[in-house]
């Protein structure tokens, strides 16, 4: 898919975890704010699964605002004019970033061939990204799901790189539920005779697969009282039960729409890329199993955030980091925060969020 | 714009003018942060636990590194001597178990401040004998049935418990109306204790 934003070719081939390397890597970014002469107050900002480099800017196919427009911009938390902000699309994704999508060498896209990739090699690019901007350390590294996961792996492998890490919503593993919900969403999309074995890139993408992908992902961000504070048990614009199979409740017509939205702007084989990468994710693994060690190197201050309803990522994964981060004597703030709408709640209008973003990072 | 240490509750006052300078500080029960801003001017390295998420988040929001936890479980989590004062403040009367709490007190410090409102006070004593009431006074000011503190404690158990515990006490200090007073009497004088303890 093309986009507007920025790209840039890293100078070498990025050396991957699972062996091998990316001989050709593209990263599409966006900034905001200007960068200090000193180069001091750079934040690199880390999206989510289904996220993009559009944090505060309308996406280019949507035209919807950015994702987290309520959090930066001039005045905002996350001030455009004091810093500047710098979001960059993770390899495996489908927003100009390199990923299965993209061409190979053979002038084909890879699909399946595409390498398995992790969270720790997303990072990788990313610093390739910063040693090409010019950005030797962050005032901070931000990200709220996934974006957190990215966050602690650059804290972890490149503690020089950031001085603040702040970590929301977010977790070091996935646990067997995550992944089980992860296996759920691939296997529609490759029980979906459109994906060919992922090479679907002349024809017709497996809309239906992915559609169905995010339905089941996108219950799992929100909270059961959210969801019945919106729907309840509503019927979508009718005054009965059908006694059939159309989308009879509010909920069902919203996770269809939800489901078909995300098909206009997702490539169904990044999906299982990237999902792979989150499910591969378990920080204390790669430091001997033990998570302390992970943070024995770093300097950085790290605040992390959940939210009570969260039960994706819910306050324990949180506080298994912190527990980590006070054995290895790191400076740590943690909060859980209390707000309605489950996972998603860090993209939300949750006042005290703010707060804590704007106070962790002055 | 922070307040002076003069300008602290009596009991952080003392706490912030005896630790040295620079020091590694844990603060236990840290509410909204008044003391770790006193240490902070005093380029202490410190860290603070708060059970309350509300004060935890302004905390944060000023520049402070506060985890929200629960200081009965989350000691635990510390390294044996991570810091040079482990501070408690007014929190000792709410732990589930305070003698424990004190262990884990000079585990994870060096040395360990304590303050807490002594039940001995005359005037606690008073309005227990002739009221025949769980006394509500100053510095005990919420009801029983309300109350955090429920291991509540006098000058004089203090003391037994530092002993049963081989805990040294370094120093002590008393206050009364907000104003230091002698050692002298202070189990029925004083309205609340400080004691910095040792191992």
């Amino acid at each position: 898919m093309n986009t507007s934003s920025p790209s840039l070719v890293l100078p070498a081939a990025l050396p991957l975890d699972g062996g091998g390397v990316l001989p050709r890597v593209e990263i599409a970014y966006e900034t905001y704010g200007t960068l200090a002469e000193d180069g001091s107050n750079a934040i690199l900002l880390c999206h989510a699964l289904t996220g993009d480099q559009y944090v505060a800017s309308a996406h280019p196919l949507t035209g919807k605002p950015g994702w987290w427009e309520r959090m930066v911009g001039p005045g905002k938390p996350i001030d455009t004019d004091r810093f500047h902000v710098i979001c960059a699309n993770v390899i495996g994704s489908c927003m100009g970033s390199t990923g299965p999508a993209s061409l190979a060498d053979d002038g084909q896209p890879y699909a399946m061939r595409f390498p398995v990739i992790t969270i720790r090699d997303m990072v990788r690019a990313h610093v390739g990204l910063l040693d090409a901007l010019g950005v030797d350390r962050l005032h901070a590294v931000v990200g709220g799901s996934m974006g957190g996961m990215q966050a602690l792996s650059l804290a972890a492998n490149w503690p020089e790189r950031a001085e603040r890490v702040l970590v929301i919503a977010s977790t070091s593993r996935h646990s067997a539920q995550n992944i089980g919900f992860h296996e759920l969403g691939r296997q529609a999309i490759m029980a979906d005779p459109r994906w060919q074995g992922g090479d679907y890139y002349a024809g017709e993408a497996p809309d239906s697969g992915l559609a169905v992908a995010r339905m089941a992902a996108h219950i799992t961000y929100l909270s059961e009282e959210a969801l019945t504070a919106k729907f309840g048990r509503n019927l979508q614009d009718r005054e009965a039960k059908t006694f059939g199979f159309e989308a009879d409740f509010q909920v069902e017509s919203y996770l269809r729409y939800q489901g078909s939205g995300f098909t206009q702007r997702f490539d169904a084989n990044s999906y299982l890329y990237i999902t792979r990468a989150m499910d591969y994710f378990d920080l204390a693994e790669e430091h001997g199993g033990r998570l302390a060690d992970a943070f024995a190197n770093s300097a950085a201050r790290f605040c992390l955030v959940s939210f009570d309803s969260d039960w994706l990522y819910p306050t324990a994964e949180s506080r298994h980091v912190v527990h980590a981060l006070n054995a290895a004597g790191a400076p740590v703030s943690f909060v859980e925060l209390s707000a309605p709408h489950g996972h998603d709640s860090f993209l939300l209008d949750v006042p005290a969020l703010d707060r804590v973003v704007e106070g962790f990072l002055k | 714009m922070n307040p002076a240490p003069s300008q602290l509750r009596p009991d952080l006052a003392v706490i912030a003018e005896q630790v040295t300078p620079g020091s590694r500080v844990l603060d236990i029960g840290c509410g909204d942060g008044a003391l770790m801003r006193a240490l902070r001017d005093k380029q202490c390295d410190v860290r603070g636990v708060e059970i309350d998420g509300a004060s935890v988040e302004r905390c944060v929001a000023q520049g402070l590194s506060v985890v929200q936890g629960d200081a009965d479980r989350d000691l635990s989590e510390y390294p044996d001597k991570g810091f040079d004062y482990a501070v408690l403040s007014q929190t000792l009367q709410t732990a589930v178990r305070p003698d424990r709490m004190l262990d884990e007190l000079l585990r994870v410090g060096s040395r360990a401040f304590v303050s807490f409102p002594n039940f001995a006070h005359w005037r606690t004593r008073a309005a227990l004998m002739f009221g025949g009431r769980m006394p509500v006074t100053r510095s005990i000011p919420v009801s029983w049935y309300a109350t955090q503190n429920i291991h509540h404690v006098t000058i004089a158990d203090f003391r037994d418990l530092a002993r049963e515990k081989a805990a040294r006490i370094e120093r002590d200090w008393y206050f009364a109306n907000e104003r230091p007073i002698a050692r002298l009497g202070a189990n029925a004088r004083a309205e609340f204790a400080v004691f910095e303890l040792s191992r």
